[in-house]
């Protein structure tokens, strides 16, 4: 966390973010808020409410450095964030949707 | 919740009975268009408002209040520009664990997203600089988002949090049968037991130990406690700028503040230590120097209600989670009585070789000298405020402070304009305290039209202006670092202070005119009511030592 140097684009590891949050409006920001203030980028996201609605789960891939630790611990503090769960990058969220882009 | 006969109230009236219900006696604000309903509501209420003459001030109005007492304080501001204005205030509140919380109006909903007339996304601005934020979405809600604004600033790593209320929620009825219960902390979590063991064992191993005190020991009111394991472990104590107050600064094994401006035995001992245990503290930059050159040869233990804070910039070897004051409690049992020679005889040595130099403390038209001679005519009853600079600093090496929430003084953001609307905030909160503000000509006229508000409430508030004629600590960096080329630093229209104070209502003395400047001095500390007591002091002083931005704290310039 002391460099200010991000060396995002060297890392070529990902990991997959998930998310349960409340749903409502700002939501969104909070969380992509923590990584856009530290130049975090995230390379793709998801997001689907769950069951009734008053929840949504945010599905996040990003980078992994030497920050992600932090960026964890940051988001896990959020008021709207009731859990986070790592997955590694084979996960297949994503690479389900792939289809969608091509 | 206890049941009531229902009553239909608007949402603006929801909200005072529910800040009346939470205790709140004191809200600093200003009017405007979008919050009228509350104010409306307000001035019907036993809640005291105080009217400030800049947001940013009602902000740091209510700092103050919180800051003595520990316990949220309430600003409100209207939409558009009285909400940007409050920005500076909520920042600066996040950066020192603040518990506050701030009410804004907003254009009604219908035209939210307009660009309305005096319209911000106020939601948006606030939200990096909050702990929590809420844009509120109908007069029912607020029943469940006022408490829990509260709940959230208090809980926990207290922080401010905003609740951004349309007019036209404001102005909604609806029937209210039962209040919610107060908002209150959450308890923390129990701390991990078998970490404190090892904790213990490395503080009973290690040799030349430093206790690192932060203003989280301040927040969990854990001073006794820190002040009992320094002296049950016989630990040398180093305060971060937050934490001054913690630890008398004349007790025997403080060290005073460390860091950039700290004296050069405190920092040369916490180079030489095998064991930093930070408590409360989160190995800021000014505090730490370049990180790498920081204790390098200890081990770390870090206590810290926030889990982000562990790890974050050093790692530590033991990182406990949890509220400070219940670590040191089920910390001191473990821990052995020593009198840990030679390492005391060490750091009582470098005491005596390398202390905190202060030329001129017997001068009262010196920095130090005026400091010390304000302290003289005190006692530790007195809550000392500041502005951000060289004044800031010199009052943090010198005074002597002695008592947590003695200290209030803007630490992470170093916001110039915080001390004047601070110190109100303070005496508002406790009107039995003499508060003294040190602040310096530049950082005063950044809230200068807080002046009239403190004469209005007629608070005991003694403005100390240490006035060097420019931006001292930029003049001093441009000395130091940037080869003299002095630019826009130095002021050259100076105002009349005396009469700025007076046209504003408030008392004046110019210790500069008067033959017996301690006696003015006193005089003038002992009256009741706000008085701006001015003192020149030469513009060549310099804050030293002094550690070069970047550089190891070890290589500090001066002192």
């Amino acid at each position: 966390m002391n460099s200010l140097v991000s060396t995002e684009n060297q890392a070529l590891a990902r990991t997959v973010l998930e998310l349960d949050v409340n749903n409502h409006p700002g939501v969104m920001s909070h969380v992509v808020g923590l990584f856009s203030r530290r130049a975090y980028n995230v390379e793709a996201i998801l997001v689907m409410p769950v069951g009734s609605g008053a929840t949504s789960r945010i599905w996040l891939l990003v980078n992994e450095d030497e920050r992600l630790e932090q960026m964890v611990k940051q988001v896990e503090k959020l008021e709207d964030v009731l859990a986070v769960r790592r997955h590694g990058a084979e996960h297949e969220v994503f690479v389900r949707l792939e289809e969608f882009f091509r | 919740m206890p049941k009531h006969s229902p009553e239909t109230l608007n949402g603006a009236q929801i909200v005072v009975r529910l800040l009346e219900r939470q205790g709140v006696r004191t809200i600093a604000g200003i009017p405007g268009g979008a919050i009228l309903p509350t104010y409306d509501a307000l001035s019907k209420s036993t809640i005291h408002h105080v009217l400030a003459r800049h947001e940013q001030g009602g902000g740091f109005i209510a700092q103050g209040m919180a800051r003595v007492s520990g316990v949220p304080a309430v600003c409100m501001a209207s939409s558009g520009p009285g909400a940007t204005n409050l920005l500076t205030a909520i920042a600066d509140a996040k950066l020192d664990s603040i518990p506050l919380v701030a009410i804004t109006g907003q254009v009604p909903k219908p035209m939210i997203g307009t660009d309305a007339f005096q319209e911000v996304d106020t939601y948006g601005l606030s939200i990096p600089i909050t702990k929590h934020n809420f844009l509120v979405n109908s007069a029912d809600e607020l029943l469940t988002v006022i408490p829990r604004a509260f709940r959230i600033a208090a809980s926990g790593r207290p922080g401010p949090v905003l609740v951004d209320i349309p007019k036209d929620v404001q102005n909604q009825c609806i029937e209210v049968s039962e209040w919610p219960e107060p908002g209150c902390a959450d308890p923390v979590p129990v701390p991990d037991g078998e970490r404190i063991a090892q904790a213990a064992a490395m503080i009973n191993g290690a040799a030349k130990p430093i206790l690192y005190l932060g203003g989280g020991v301040v927040h969990s009111s854990a001073s006794q406690l820190a002040v009992a394991l320094a002296e049950k472990a016989g630990l040398p104590t180093v305060m971060t700028l937050m934490a001054l107050g913690t630890m008398p600064v004349d007790h025997a094994l403080s060290l005073g503040m460390l860091g950039m401006h700290g004296a050069r035995c405190t920092n040369l001992a916490l180079d030489e230590c095998d064991l930093l245990i930070a408590v409360g503290a989160r190995f800021d930059d000014r505090a730490t120097g370049k990180v790498a050159g920081f204790c390098p040869q200890a081990q770390i233990i870090h206590i810290d209600i926030d889990p982000s804070e562990l790890d974050k910039i050093k790692t530590a070897h033991i990182g406990i989670a949890g509220d400070v004051g219940t670590v040191l409690e089920l910390l001191l049992p473990a821990v052995d009585s020593r009198q840990r020679q030679p390492w005391l005889a060490r750091v009582a040595g470098l005491k005596a070789e390398h202390p905190l130099r202060m030329p001129g403390v017997d001068d009262p038209r010196t920095p130090y000298g005026l400091i010390r001679a304000v302290a003289n005519c005190l006692d530790d009853e007195a809550t000392i405020t500041t502005d951000v600079g060289q004044h800031q600093m010199w009052v943090a090496q010198a005074y002597p402070l002695r008592r947590p929430r003695q200290w209030l003084t803007s630490g992470g953001l170093g916001t110039m304009g915080f001390g004047m609307p601070a110190a109100i905030g303070a005496a508002l909160a406790e009107r039995e305290r003499t508060v003294v503000c040190f602040t310096g000509d530049g950082s005063i006229l950044m809230n200068v039209q807080e002046l009239v508000t403190a004469a209005e409430e007629n608070v005991n508030v003694k403005i100390v202006l240490m006035n060097n004629a420019s931006l001292g600590l930029v003049f001093q960096q441009q000395t130091l670092f940037y080869g003299e080329r002095i630019y826009a630093s130095r002021f050259k229209g100076m105002p009349d202070f005396i009469q700025v104070a007076e046209g504003f209502g408030v008392a004046a003395v110019d210790l500069d005119k008067e033959d017996h400047p301690l006696a003015a001095l006193a005089a003038a500390l002992k009256t009741p009511g706000p008085t701006l007591i001015h003192a020149s002091i030469a513009t060549h002083e310099q804050v030293l030592p002094m550690v070069p931005p970047g550089a190891a704290n070890k290589e500090m310039i001066g002192g």
